[in-house]
């Protein structure tokens, strides 16, 4: 007895952590998988109920315009933190006075949650009394900025504080890359008459593919989960002009009873993020395999 | 020879292009300050925001200073006003988040220090298996458990409560604090734990004697990183608790969304930067920690 303890004991200490996945994650998915083929309203019913769900989801009007909204958001706010990003990293990494002070500035709003900057950002982006009152006060006096509680516009204010918030991860992620490149490539190609320009779009820029694809996949993972920052910033609205899928999915489980609905999104959800994570699970795997 | 060479030529080089070099740098230092404002103009705009009284913010513009130091704003977000019904305010909320993160971190991290420490150094069949198992839990979106989730907590007879609160995120921690401690502990060398075990050192022995001792920054960016998550966490939060049982950025949404009077915008500013100010205090302090787990863990959720 004493000896099977003995033998088994990092298994034993290891089963606590196995266990609790796979009960909460593992098992819970496949719950919600399994809700999300019945007819649950209020209560989950057990009963299948075959595609009902998917098909009045995708009918849904609501849903078609969260999507919509999350395919908008997501593209601007990859570009913009990207090309941010790679802009911040590269001039950092010439060599600049004071780098650690503005390091620490351009990544401090990682630090903050959604709630707060979304709070931050709804006071400066008010119509009455923020961003649009100060140009007016400047002398611009037909100066108009709605965009917060503008239908059309009200999205990019989202992308606004989206990018300001991640724009400086990405700049960190592509430091660290620039910086893992040995000084002797950019001598050499210095030497064999290339510029600056030349250097970084030719030669180092290439060379940070995996960084590109590590900042892809956090970014569209960052997007399709963004929650806090619509709740914080606009609620969906005006109307619902500005709803996102991970929003749906919790009105719909948490306000209007349509339990196997909500399931059904929190699967189209988890789908989605699987369809970006797996190849860079695979990759990252091989990769280190490869070593 | 040749390095001489080519090391002289690259020197005269950098001569000729000192002059274009002076401009360049010019541009470079108006960019990164340009951001540098854009980034910081948020913090700024809240902080003077949460000094000045209404009729100052009504009167001047984002950006005008406060006309002196006036914390009242702070007090009223902090304290309340003092009437009953309806006075809400942040203390009780700031309380809960503490009572909330404290023992979640502390869990989390132990619960993965052991599991990194048994996936490198007590290998066994399927245990890179184990590993991305595990490794999954980082990446799925939390939607797809808050029903079950919603249900489980109920079960327990601990949904609204801080206890329910700690167990969501001691559990969703774990797939990140066992990648931080398993990366971190596969550099360590396996003949230092080979050596103990042929010395007769038992299984928690070696860890206690030998590891631990040794894990002094991997513990520091796991703490750093789930205080953060956990402290800044609003789905679970807002999902799983209501009323008392609410952590600071629940009560902080409700506070500002709360449409009863007129608004107040130096006390939404004022309860947004007392929200903010604990994971901003860590991340000034140990900033080159906070920058390590976000690039390791690098699948921020």
């Amino acid at each position: 007895m004493f000896k099977w303890l003995e033998k088994n004991l990092p298994k034993i200490v290891m089963a606590p952590a196995v266990g609790l996945i796979g009960w909460f994650v593992y098992g819970f998915v496949l719950w919600t998988l399994y809700i999300s083929f019945t007819n649950s309203k209020i209560l989950p019913k057990y009963e299948l109920w075959g595609f009902g769900q998917y098909e009045k989801l995708w009918a849904s009007r609501k849903w078609l315009i969260s999507v919509d909204n999350l395919l908008v958001f997501t593209a601007l706010f990859l570009i913009f933190c990207i090309v941010i990003g790679i802009i911040l990293a590269i001039f950092l990494d010439q060599k600049i006075r004071a780098e650690g002070v503005l390091r620490t500035i351009y990544l401090y709003p990682m630090a903050l949650s959604f709630i707060v900057t979304g709070t931050a950002w709804k006071w400066i982006l008010n119509p009455t009394l923020g961003i649009q009152k100060m140009f007016i006060e400047w002398g611009f006096e037909n100066f108009t900025f709605d965009w917060l509680v503008n239908r059309e516009m009200a999205i990019y204010t989202i992308v606004i504080a989206g990018v300001w918030q991640s724009a400086g991860f990405v700049m960190a992620l592509f430091l660290a890359g620039l910086r893992s490149v040995e000084d002797e490539i950019v001598k050499a190609a210095k030497i064999d008459g290339a510029g600056l320009f030349t250097v970084y779009w030719r030669i180092l820029l290439p060379m940070m593919r995996p960084v590109f694809f590590t900042s892809f996949v956090i970014l569209v993972h960052i997007s399709i989960k963004s929650y806090d920052l619509i709740v914080a910033l606009t609620q969906g609205g005006p109307g619902i002009s500005t709803t996102m899928p991970a929003l749906f999915m919790t009105q719909a489980a948490f306000h209007k009873s349509q339990v196997g609905l909500s399931a059904a999104s929190a699967m189209m959800m988890f789908m989605a993020v699987a369809a970006v994570i797996i190849p860079y699970l695979y990759s990252e795997l091989r990769r280190e395999n490869a070593r | 020879m040749q390095d001489n060479l080519k090391s002289s030529s690259y020197q005269q080089l950098e001569q000729k292009s000192k002059y274009t070099n002076m401009f360049l740098r010019w541009f470079l230092y108006f960019v990164l300050i340009l951001f540098a404002s854009y980034f910081i103009f948020p913090l700024y705009v809240m902080v003077v925001t949460s000094l000045k009284t209404m009729e100052e913010i009504r009167q001047g513009t984002l950006l005008s200073w406060p006309s002196g130091l006036n914390f009242d704003s702070w007090a009223v977000a902090w304290g309340g006003r003092g009437y009953g019904a309806g006075d809400t305010f942040l203390k009780p909320y700031f309380w809960n988040s503490i009572k909330m993160v404290v023992p979640a971190v502390f869990f989390s991290t132990f619960i993965g220090a052991m599991t990194g420490y048994v996936l490198t150094k007590w290998r066994f069949k399927g245990d890179s298996w184990v590993f991305l198992f595990l490794l999954f839990g980082c990446f799925i979106p939390f939607q797809a458990i808050l029903l079950p989730m919603a249900r489980t907590l109920g079960a327990l007879g601990i949904s609204n409560s801080i206890v329910g609160l700690v167990l969501v995120h001691t559990v969703y921690g774990i797939p990140f604090t066992t990648l931080f401690f398993r990366n971190y502990y596969v550099s360590v060398p396996t003949e230092l734990v080979k050596a103990a075990r042929i010395d007769g050192a038992g299984f928690f022995k070696i860890f206690f004697k030998i590891l631990l001792p040794i894990s002094a920054p991997i513990i520091v960016v796991t703490v750093i990183w789930q205080f953060t998550q956990i402290w800044n966490d609003f789905l679970f939060g807002s999902t799983f608790s209501f009323g008392e049982a609410a952590p600071i950025q629940v009560a902080l949404n409700n506070m500002v969304l709360s449409s009863t009077s007129v608004k107040e915008y130096n006390v939404d500013m004022a309860s947004a930067i007392i929200a903010g100010v604990p994971t901003l205090i860590v991340y000034v302090l140990a900033g080159k920690y906070f920058i390590r787990g976000l690039t390791s863990g690098a699948v921020k959720g």
